[in-house]
Order: C-alpha cells, then sequence, then structure tokens
C-alpha cells in the first residue's frame, strides 16, 4: 500500500450523520446519530498514521489512537475496541463527551492542513459497534485477594473501578443516588449521551466483577475512616465530584423559579421529570429562560429547557464566544437550535415580579480587556450599557465549589478552597485513601476525572504492591494483562 | 462484611395515628448505628417516584431498624399511605443525612414540636436527657385522638407541655403558647430547639429572640439529591447562603430567613397539586377531603416531609 501523505487522503472530514435542528430540538432522542460504517471507513483512510504521533499524547489517557484507526481501515473492527479498550473501558461514552477539539484532535498532524481527523467520532462508532456486538474484555486476572472501596460512580470511580478489578481487585462502588453513573446520568442529558450507553458502560464493570452500592451516602452512613478500620478495604478510592453548585451573590437569587442547573438537569435526567405525571418529580416550567454562563453544563441546561417547551432560551455570558468553554459541537448545536447567546453580557440582579417569582433580569455589557490569572482577556463593565430583558427562569451554570461531606466527616487533608489535598499520585493525608476527579481538582471534564481514576488506580497498584507483580510480566502497561492473553467474553450488551 | 448489600428497606412495622399520619419502621442496621438527632434520609417509594426528605423520628441499633413518621397530604406521601404495608420495601432510602444537631450542656431545655415536628423531636429529647438536661417537652396537635407518642415524650421528658387547639388534651392552644408559659415560668431557660412548620419556627425564634436564648430550628426546604449537589433546599441563614442538606437542617432560629424559606417551599404548588388532582382520579377516589388544617396553618407543610 502506497504511504498515505496530505494529498492522497480524503480532504473533507466526514461530517456527522445529525437530526435536523428543529426536529430534534423537540425531544430527548440523541442529536448525532453516529457514523455509518462507510462514514467510519472514510475517516479513517484521512490518519496519515504518523509514525511520531502527536494525539496519544494529547489524549488524557494515552490511547493508541493510530493504531485503533489502522484496525479500522482493515477492517479488523474488534481490534481497534480492543486497542481502545487498552487504556479506555469506556470508549463510547468518551467519543460522545470529549472535548476532542482541546486533546487528540487539537494536535493532529492531519489538522495543520485539513480538518483534523474526527478520532472522538471514529471512537464512538467503535465504542457503540462494541456495545452491539457484546464485544468485553474480560480478562482472566489472577485475585489479589485486595479489596478496594471506592466512593462516587461518576467517570472517576468508574474508570479506578475498572482497573482495580483488571488488577484482580474485589472491587465495591459506593453512590448515593438510587442508581450508578454520577454526572453522566444526572448531569449529562440523553441527547448527547443516551442512559443505555451508560448502562451498558455499567453492565461492562459488573461483568468485570466490580459491585455497585447504591443509596449510600459515604461520610454519614459510615467514614472514610470506617472503610479502612471496619469495612476491611485494603484502599478507598474517593472521586465525589465538585458538586456544590456556586452562585453569584447578586439580588433575587433566591427568587422562586432561580436555580442551579444540577438541580435542573437532575430533576429532568435521573429523576425524568421531563415525564412527569408519569413520573412523580416536578420541573419548573419556564417559557422564557436565561441559562448564566457558556460550559458544557450551560449547554446541556439550555437545550434542556428548549426540550422542555421554553419559547426563548437565553445564555448569559461575560466573556465572548471564543472564551466560551463548552464543547465546540454543544456550542455549535446550540446555535443551531435557535439558542439566543448574549455574548460579552453581566447579571446585575434578578427581577422580583412581586409575588416572588422571576420576571426578568437587568444585565450589562462588558468589553474584553488585559488577560488575566486565566490568560484570558478580562471582561469589564461597559459604563452605562444597562439592559432588562424579560425571564421567568433563571438558571445558574457558572461552576461547582468542593462538597463538603467527606470534608465534615472525616480527618482528611483539605486544601484551602475546601477540595481534598492530594500528592502528586493522588495519595490523600489518609493512609491507603485515594481521590481524584473533580473533588480533587474542582470542575473539570469526564475524560480528565477518567484519567485521574486510572492514575489513581496506578498509586493504588503501587500502594498495594500489585505493580511489581505485573510489571515483571514484562508488559509496558501497569495492570492487566496483554491482550494476548485476553480470556474475551460474549455479553449481550443492552 | 459487605455493607448494604443486606439492606433492602423493608418495612417491618407500620403504626397508623391519625386518617393522615402513619409512622413506619424501615429495616437498616447500619443506618440505625450511624444515625443522629436531628439527621434526615432521603425516600423513595417507587422507581418512578420522587426523592423526599423525611427527618429522622428514631432509630434503634439494637433492632437494626429506622423510623419515620409521615402525614400524607401530598400525592407522593398519599401514595406511600396507601402502599408502604408490613412486608414491602421502599425503592430508595438514603442517610443518614445533614449535620447532626449539636447537643450542648445546656442544663434547662425546652424541646418544641409542632405538627409533622413532633416526631423529629424525639431523639432530640432523649439526647438532651442522657446529656444530663432538664428537659421541658412542648408538643401540639389539633384534638386529643391526634395525640401519639405521649408516653415516648415522657420517658425523655422532665416536663411534657401538651397543647391542642381545641384544649381537648392538655393546654389549649398551639406550642407557641406551650413554649410562652415555659419562657414565663423558666428564667434560666438556656436553648429552645423548634421542629415543625416554618410559621411555627419562626414564631418559637420571635418568642426567645428578646431574651436571646439559644433557639435551634430545623428547616426543611424542598431537595432533590440532599448530598450538597443540586442546591434547592438553600436557605438564607444570616447574610449568607447555606445549603440545608450539608449545612444544616439546623441552623440557629435567630438568623434563618423564614419568609424566605416559606416563600421556596411554594415553588412546586402547582405541579404538586395537579399531581395530586390526578392521584385522586386514577385512585377512583371521592373527591379527596381539603387538606386538613394543623396546628399551624401552613399548606406547604407536608411538601417535604418534616
Amino acid at each position: 500500500m502506497a504511504k498515505k501523505t496530505i494529498r492522497t487522503i480524503p480532504q473533507e472530514r466526514t461530517p456527522m450523520p445529525e437530526h435536523p435542528a428543529k426536529e430534534r430540538a423537540q425531544s430527548f432522542q440523541e442529536v448525532a446519530c453516529g457514523y455509518s460504517l462507510d462514514n467510519a471507513l472514510r475517516e479513517a483512510e484521512r490518519c496519515l498514521l504518523c509514525p511520531d504521533p502527536k494525539c496519544i499524547a494529547g489524549c488524557p489517557v494515552n490511547i493508541n489512537i493510530p493504531e485503533f484507526i489502522r484496525r479500522i481501515t482493515v477492517r479488523d473492527f474488534r481490534g481497534a475496541y480492543d486497542t481502545i479498550a487498552e487504556t479506555n473501558l469506556l470508549p463510547a461514552i468518551c467519543g460522545r463527551v470529549c472535548p476532542q477539539e482541546s486533546q487528540c484532535e487539537g494536535v493532529c498532524t492531519v489538522g495543520d492542513t485539513l480538518e483534523p481527523v474526527a478520532i472522538g467520532r471514529l471512537e464512538r462508532w467503535v465504542g457503540d459497534k462494541a456495545l452491539a456486538e457484546g464485544w468485553s474484555s474480560s480478562p482472566y486476572v489472577e485475585p489479589s485477594g485486595f479489596r478496594i472501596g471506592i466512593v462516587g460512580s461518576g467517570p472517576a470511580g468508574m474508570a479506578c473501578a475498572a482497573d482495580m478489578a483488571k488488577a484482580g481487585c474485589e472491587v465495591t462502588v459506593y453512590e448515593a443516588f438510587q442508581e450508578p453513573g454520577g454526572v453522566l446520568k444526572y448531569g449529562i442529558p440523553d441527547f448527547r449521551l443516551p442512559n443505555p450507553v451508560i448502562d451498558a458502560e455499567i453492565e461492562n464493570l459488573r461483568k468485570l466483577g466490580v459491585k455497585f452500592e447504591c443509596n449510600t451516602l459515604v461520610g454519614r452512613l459510615f467514614t472514610i475512616e470506617q472503610m479502612i478500620d471496619e469495612l476491611g478495604f485494603h484502599a478507598v478510592f474517593i472521586g465525589t465530584g465538585a458538586g456544590y453548585p456556586s452562585m453569584m451573590g447578586i439580588p433575587g437569587e433566591s427568587l422562586n423559579g432561580v436555580l442551579s442547573a444540577n438541580e435542573l438537569l437532575t430533576r429532568c435526567n435521573l429523576m425524568r421529570a421531563r415525564d412527569f405525571p408519569k413520573f412523580d418529580t416536578p420541573l419548573p416550567a419556564g417559557r422564557r429562560v436565561a441559562v448564566i454562563g457558556s460550559g458544557n453544563t450551560a449547554m446541556d441546561a439550555l437545550r434542556v429547557s428548549l426540550r422542555l417547551g421554553a419559547e426563548k432560551v437565553h445564555c448569559i455570558y461575560r466573556r465572548s464566544r471564543a472564551e466560551s468553554p463548552a464543547r465546540a459541537e454543544e456550542l455549535h448545536h446550540a446555535e443551531e437550535e435557535g439558542i439566543e447567546f448574549h455574548w460579552l453580557t453581566n447579571p446585575l440582579e434578578i427581577l422580583d415580579d412581586g409575588k416572588g417569582n422571576v420576571r426578568g433580569m437587568r444585565c450589562i455589557r462588558m468589553k474584553l480587556g488585559e488577560p488575566d490569572s486565566s490568560g484570558r482577556p478580562r471582561p469589564e463593565p461597559v459604563p452605562g450599557s444597562e439592559f432588562e430583558f424579560a425571564a421567568d427562569m433563571v438558571v445558574y451554570a457558572i461552576g461547582t465549589n468542593a462538597n463538603p461531606i467527606i470534608g465534615q466527616t472525616s480527618k482528611i487533608g483539605l486544601n484551602k478552597r475546601g477540595y481534598l489535598q492530594t500528592t502528586e499520585d493522588l495519595e490523600t493525608s489518609l493512609a491507603g485513601v485515594f481521590a481524584g476527579g473533580d473533588i480533587v481538582t474542582g470542575a473539570a471534564t469526564v475524560i480528565e476525572a477518567m484519567g485521574a481514576g486510572r492514575k489513581a488506580a496506578r498509586s493504588m497498584n503501587k500502594y498495594l504492591g500489585i505493580c511489581e507483580k505485573n510489571s515483571n510480566a514484562g508488559t509496558e502497561r501497569v495492570f492487566g494483562i496483554p491482550v494476548d492473553q485476553h480470556n474475551y467474553v460474549r455479553l449481550r450488551a443492552a | 462484611m459487605n455493607p448494604g448489600t443486606q439492606a433492602v428497606f423493608e418495612i417491618v412495622a407500620r403504626e397508623d395515628y391519625s386518617d393522615a399520619t402513619f409512622m413506619l419502621e424501615v429495616r437498616h442496621p447500619l443506618m440505625a448505628r450511624a444515625a443522629r438527632p436531628g439527621q434526615f434520609v432521603i425516600v423513595m417509594s417507587h422507581p418512578e417516584g420522587e426523592r423526599i426528605p423525611l427527618t429522622l423520628a428514631d432509630f434503634e441499633p439494637a433492632k437494626g431498624t429506622i423510623t419515620l413518621v409521615i402525614q400524607a397530604v401530598g400525592k407522593t406521601t398519599r401514595e406511600m399511605q396507601q402502599t408502604c404495608q408490613v412486608g414491602t420495601r421502599l425503592h430508595a432510602l438514603v442517610g443518614p443525612m445533614g449535620v447532626p444537631s449539636v447537643i450542648g450542656k445546656a442544663k434547662k431545655v425546652a424541646c418544641v414540636g409542632g405538627g409533622l415536628g413532633v416526631a423529629p423531636m424525639y431523639p432530640q429529647a432523649r439526647a438532651y436527657k442522657h446529656a444530663g438536661a432538664y428537659v421541658i417537652g412542648i408538643v401540639g396537635f389539633r384534638s386529643h385522638d391526634l395525640v401519639f407518642w405521649e408516653d415516648k415524650f415522657k420517658s425523655v421528658c422532665d416536663e411534657l407541655i401538651l397543647c391542642t387547639n381545641d384544649g381537648s388534651k392538655g393546654i389549649r392552644g398551639i406550642v407557641t403558647d406551650g413554649l410562652r408559659i415555659c419562657l414565663e415560668k423558666n428564667p434560666d431557660l438556656a436553648e429552645v430547639v423548634a421542629i415543625g412548620p416554618p410559621v411555627m419556627m419562626k414564631a418559637c425564634a420571635e418568642a426567645t429572640r428578646a431574651r436571646k436564648i439559644k433557639t435551634m430550628v430545623s428547616v426543611n426546604p424542598v431537595m432533590v439529591d440532599g448530598t450538597g449537589m443540586c442546591g434547592g433546599c438553600r436557605v438564607k441563614v444570616g447574610d449568607r447562603v447555606k445549603f440545608a442538606c450539608v449545612d444544616g437542617p439546623d441552623f440557629d432560629g435567630h438568623q434563618v430567613d423564614f419568609d424566605d424559606l416559606m416563600a421556596r417551599l411554594k415553588r412546586f404548588a402547582e405541579q404538586e397539586k395537579a399531581a395530586m388532582q390526578r392521584f385522586t382520579e386514577s385512585c377512583r377516589m371521592k373527591a379527596p377531603p381539603e387538606p386538613e388544617p394543623l396546628d399551624l396553618p401552613d399548606p406547604f407543610e407536608e411538601v417535604r416531609g418534616g
């Protein structure tokens, strides 16, 4: 086969088939339909299989991207899945929710000249294929005899659980909600990440031997210290997320109709308030909704509000579109669906209708000034530019603070912002207790949390002495066993 | 041992105290051991249900059970009144949640429970008694036939002031009348704890404000997760915003903005009314009786347990 060059590969990036904006804005069906086989084969051809690939380093969990794409081109789809599964057990999820443009695709060599290879879409295609075919890597592992307790069943906890199970440990994951999945379930809406995909990935973890215990509020039902001292866990991982939504402290925040994006999304997604009254959880029905913030959570809140029947949905963000932290595709979809964006706009006050309900907002225009500590231009108010507009619901999506429960109930060391203090290896101040994800770093992405979960698993293995055993086997990877020794089990996926 | 696996939230006992008020004893050995006065749980009675917070009315580590006292007024609680029978299971039960009440070294304490606050006041009164305090219990009911747990309270209180709206038992009046009598008779009263509808807690806090008697209240706002994640339960305490689920539910009654709390409790009044309507229609029940007037008129008291 002739060596591919930038001139010989398909020039245009294969578009993602999507439901039309008008139609999808009425329903919770997934927006992006996923590549067809032909789409995937064509897009895979666009990878130059660089000998010195930058994309692997751009991936927080270092998936061997050129190798899995190469396997797609030779129609070895199972091999493509195995390649991804070596470092990422949840490709169907990551392919959908990773901000690829700032990770693997952001450093893609093809992207220097053309649009980068659609790595995320290919990953999703492989992940979906694996779920449809019932593939799952269930390696034969020698039981290590160690018991691991994991606090929180979100992406950090799931990733850590997967790695520790593959290292032969007996893993129990605790979740406070009535079903596992954490932010993937309560936060990310179905039109972006359908629940059956999450359930199938959780089912895969169960097949690895991971146990999920829901309705368990660690800290209050039993403490972190009790997990080690009384419940017999040899090591514990804390991945409880950031939680605790921030407010701005402007007048009118306690009016009815003002809520956090977390509340809106949890009611709608996990508690299925969108199917009220079939489900009992009520949801405030906003006709004119204003969402403050422009991250991924804000995009979700905006698009959920639209689907719940709002006539007008506004996005209020104090910086410009270029600084929006949202994933490019989400921002694009939100614009397509008719969300009204107010860039360079800062809320001053939420207005009262006289009966304790929201009637509107007063805002001020901003302009960009000198770069601030985050490196982004600092927004500054434009004097005399105040204006008002009507709204009956205001949603805060401006980030979260640390959840206080673990800190309240344990002697574990916290930093001054209330997040858990860890070493470089994600070890906390308590022996045998590790932590990762938002509860350590503050709000970040799903894949970063997964990366932290895996990093903590590496440290846990080292702490428990499992690492040496596996590295003697002469494999580069720290845990799991070489692919050629995998004992695959066919699964029926949901 | 694998904690949690045994917990299937089986209802092991039930007692009905009136047409609307009933008690459930649920098996959950770990929670019975971990629970402290002032904490609450979140319950889902079935998979399509909503998560409702309920303050723990009792917990017995030896028996491995926790006790909830529920007033059936809204859709979910009325449904529970029908479906939660001995031998059945709750779909979800999580807790104990919230910061336990601080049982200080006060020498003389008044424990005021009104409406749904009567039952959750019991573990606090007991804890004060065990801590060596002189405990004055003040509990209120509408009428003598609705009185429950009188013996339980008598066993942990040095004095019990029972109030009924119609005067059919104890003194005639509401719990704030009881508190007023208590305040007159006891110049050395060091602390007041009040649990009940927001209007009642507000009245209690006002009654003690002039004398600067420490008054703790247990707030009961709307919440979803109960773990600090949704922020639905935020309350104004002094000049700060607190989340009842992880910063409370106990706060200094002199600092709580009760008007704000009451306004926020009405958030879903419309949807709840509609759900109730559909529920009664689907049950082919005769038109539901108007929600019973409670000790103090507060139509939203039931909304979020007590």
